[in-house]
């Protein structure tokens, strides 16, 4: 008969073993192993999207353009506005000019190579604006495929990049479902929304959540009961994006509609 | 600029991060890691399999795949936008992502065609190094000529007839290992692209066999270009031979073209084989996708259908695979027909990648928008010659110095000194 | 004499040494699996703290400036722009007033348009926000040459 105990032991030792040759003759000790199965970590971040709440005015890609040091000009951005327009006839429109680095302005759909469809007022049947940001998956294929391990997730769930050991394959990139990822024009690596690191873990609300007039995008501690987040995505009826990838993202929409890619 | 921004241009709906961030460097390193693990596979039908008629053929092959070794990274280090830290994913590699493979399987494979070229041409060292060794007074020249030998021989002089047995024994276990090592590099490079689950068009099991089947048949066909070149070249000599020293033994030029339309005919009928092999696994995705019509197949239909109909139709299997096949299944080939089918052929697989790599990006994210891809022709700065068609150039045209360079250390058409 | 079958076989092993005795400089000691095991958490732990360490340039809340500029922060709290907070406009004020000493005020007409180009999309905010047709509404004015932004009920200036 095994005990819960041996069976532990066991585990570790053979867990040990083979990461043993993986992290190059580095020891694991039972207690690190255990550790980690525990996850005693009392942080796990969360975003929360209203997108009856978004105007598409585009602050909090204004922001965290300027607060993450994404120059202006360049046509990448950690987070982004989309608009989806239905129309009557049943076809969706939806574009995303600049990332609504500026918002959205006109009537006009940016359909790209330089066209623009006006719809008119009386043809739209539904139409609203979606903020996109990183998922910080529980299941990041961007961290799986990484060759050199230059992204990693840290134990509250973000996603971060190494600037200084990415060695720019693009492998990351490819990988996210999502299309989150770009390489920086400056760094000239792997770039993400890491949640505003720098400002969560001081207890300050990300750029955007801070940028934002209307409430659309808050942030969260799933793991505190008591986090106003938590609660509205524990009694009331949020989405999440292509969950058919099975990649478990962290940002819990509400009002998402079958159009929303 | 964005990276990718200059040759992508969008149209509906994309989201904004997304350019064709794999472009034609990352289309050359499969077709090149394709030649490399196609040119072994067919040295080794040889060395392993001992097919007799491959004889000629398996020493080229052999050392042919080794120049093709050195030059299959390159597209990667031109793609890096960090190539000086390409050197991380031999120091930290992450194993669960399909790149990180590639240090560990390249290296084994490295290190196995090396030992193998070793055996092979170990007598020949000797054969060289010890006159050197025993001659008075070296020039500068044979000073280093005697440095390089020496040193490839690895200090052993034994030529024995029962070390030489030793050798062949060697030379066909290992050749034993490095089918499935080639295997292995190439169906990794199917996996890195197999295994995408983000990238509808990517994604799917078959692909990495896919690749493997395309990659032996454009090795066996860049082999049998570069024999038959050689070949010719051969032939123009042994003519001059001829005229200026009638009354020594030479191989005449009828000589050369007898043994070369055997080899020719004998490496068709496994071209063949192979390329009937890889055009029917890719027709069963194709119709796996149709049929199955899962969500994605809108937008995939409508990129591989009509937007990449050209270049998948047309210039892929059209020109690239059906013609050719019809060249090589006419009765009596000759070697311009051989010519002609196998530079088709080597047109297919490379399409093949082509619309693998840049047809999987020609599709949003969102599938509702598309990206269109466009090469950069003329190099006016160094990112446009790297990812454009003139690094893309410079990348396909290496091997063929690179070989040249390795001819004279193991002289790859010298019949005498080896087995 | 030993067989030389094995000789290329000391050289690979050779190499592969001083690969590995490379890798002991080359690599920084924190590099490591992380709490996340190995398939998400194999990375150089310092590059946490790198993160935690990236500047700061928004508050993220108007409380700040209401430390020395009362005044504004009060009138402003009285109006429907109450919920815009003072860097939206005004820019990252982290470390002001010591730099910048003075802020670059965004007072361009594309910044009310962000909110206040009418867009009738049924299901969103944006069409209960006031707002008008960039197009026929005085085209060629700032807005804050009638409309004063802190005080936007007041009526036209």
């Amino acid at each position: 008969m095994i005990t819960r105990r041996e069976l532990l032991k066991n585990t570790v030792r053979v867990i040990g073993g083979i990461a043993l040759p993986l992290s190059a003759f580095r020891i694991i000790t039972a207690e690190e192993v255990l550790a980690a199965n525990n996850d005693g970590t009392k942080v796990r971040w969360v975003f929360l999207v209203d997108t009856y709440k978004c105007v598409g005015c585009g602050m909090c890609v204004k922001a965290c353009k300027k607060e993450n040091e994404i120059p202006w000009d360049a046509n990448v951005t950690r987070t982004w506005v989309e608009r989806y327009v239905h129309t009557k006839d049943g076809k969706v429109y939806a574009d995303t000019p600049k990332g609504a680095r500026d918002g959205f302005t006109t009537t006009k759909i940016d359909l790209g190579m330089g066209e623009y469809k006006d719809i008119k007022k009386e043809d739209i049947e539904r139409a609203f604006f979606v903020p996109k940001l990183c998922n910080q998956c529980e299941k990041p294929p961007c961290v799986q495929v990484c060759p050199v391990g230059a992204t990693y997730q840290v134990p509250d769930g973000v996603v971060l990049v190494d600037r200084s050991w990415c060695i720019g394959c693009g492998y990351c990139i490819m990988a996210c479902p999502y299309g989150v990822r770009f390489f920086h024009p400056v760094y000239h690596v792997a770039e993400k929304c890491n949640f505003c690191y720098h400002r969560i873990t001081k207890g300050m609300k990300t750029a955007c959540v801070s940028a934002c007039p209307f409430g659309a995008r808050k942030i969260g501690n799933i793991k505190d009961l008591n986090d106003p987040v938590t609660k509205i995505i524990m009694t009331e009826r949020v989405g999440i994006l292509k969950e058919e990838y099975g990649t478990k993202p962290q940002n819990y929409y509400i009002g998402l509609s079958e159009e929303v890619k | 600029m964005v990276h990718g921004e200059l040759w992508t241009t969008k149209e509906l709906f994309v989201y904004p991060n997304e350019y064709i961030y794999w472009s034609i460097q990352i289309v050359m390193y499969p077709f090149m890691t394709g030649l490399v693990a196609g040119a072994f596979v067919l040295s080794s039908l040889y060395h392993v399999f001992g097919i007799k008629q491959l004889r000629e053929m398996a020493r080229f092959a052999l050392v042919f795949s080794f120049a093709l070794l050195f030059v299959a990274p390159m597209p990667l280090l031109f793609h890096l936008l960090q190539p000086f830290r390409g050197i991380n994913v031999f120091m930290t590699p992450h194993f669960t992502s399909a790149i990180a493979a590639f240090g560990i399987v390249f290296s084994t494979y490295g290190a196995i065609v090396a030992s193998e070229i070793w055996f092979v041409y170990r007598k020949y060292f000797v054969d060289v190094s010890l006159p050197l060794k025993n001659k008075q007074d070296k020039s500068m020249g044979e000073w280093i000529k005697y440095l390089i030998f020496c040193s490839l021989t690895l200090g052993s002089y034994d030529v024995s007839e029962e070390s030489l047995k030793r050798d062949e024994k060697a030379v066909k276990i290992l050749a034993g290992i490095g089918i499935p090592v080639a295997c292995f590099l190439h169906g990794y490079a199917g996996f890195i692209f197999g295994s995408v689950k983000a990238n509808a068009l990517w994604m799917t099991p078959l692909m990495p066999v896919i690749f493997i089947m395309s990659a032996i048949v454009s090795g066996i066909a860049l082999c049998m270009l570069t024999y038959i070149l050689a070949m010719e070249i051969r032939k123009i000599l042994a003519k001059r031979k001829k005229a200026s020293l009638p009354s020594a033994h030479y191989q005449s030029s009828e000589e050369i073209k007898g043994v070369e339309i055997s080899v020719v005919r004998m490496t068709t009928k496994y071209l063949l084989f192979f390329l009937v092999f890889a055009i029917s696994l890719e027709l069963l995705d194709l119709v796996f996708r149709g049929y199955t019509a899962v969500k994605s197949w809108d937008v995939l239909r409508s990129v591989i259908y009509g937007r990449d109909f050209t270049d998948i139709f047309v210039l892929q299997y059209g020109i690239g695979n059906l013609l050719p096949l019809f060249i090589i299944l006419i009765p009596g080939i000759t070697i311009r027909r051989a010519v002609i089918s196998v530079m088709l052929i080597l047109f297919g697989v490379f399409m093949m990648r082509y619309n693998v790599v840049i047809g999987g990006q020609a599709f949003s994210l969102t599938f509702a928008g598309y990206m269109h891809y466009h090469m950069p022709i003329i190099p006016h700065d160094w990112e446009t010659f790297k990812e454009g068609f003139a690094g893309a150039a410079f990348i396909g045209l290496m091997p063929f110095p690179l070989f040249c360079i390795m001819n004279r250390l193991f002289p790859a058409f010298d019949f005498e000194s080896s087995h | 004499m030993k067989s030389h079958v094995l000789r290329p076989l000391w050289v690979v092993l050779a190499l592969v040494a001083v690969v590995l005795l490379f890798r002991v400089f080359y690599v920084p000691q924190n590099f490591g699996i992380g709490k996340r095991g190995y398939m998400y958490g194999w990375h150089r732990e310092a590059n946490v703290e790198d993160w935690k360490n990236f500047k700061v340039k928004y508050n993220g809340s108007s409380e700040f400036c209401n430390n020395c500029h009362p005044d504004k922060y009060e009138s402003v709290m009285k109006t429907p722009h109450a919920i815009i907070i003072c860097e939206d406009c005004h820019g990252p004020a982290i470390d002001h007033p010591v730099d910048p000493p003075k802020l670059t005020i965004d007072k361009s007409r594309g910044l009310c348009l962000r909110c206040h180009t009418y867009l009738a999309y049924p299901t969103s905010g944006r069409a209960d926000i006031r707002g008008i047709d960039p197009a026929e509404h005085n085209p060629d004015m700032e807005c804050v040459m009638c409309h004063n932004p802190h005080n936007p009920m007041e009526g036209l200036r």
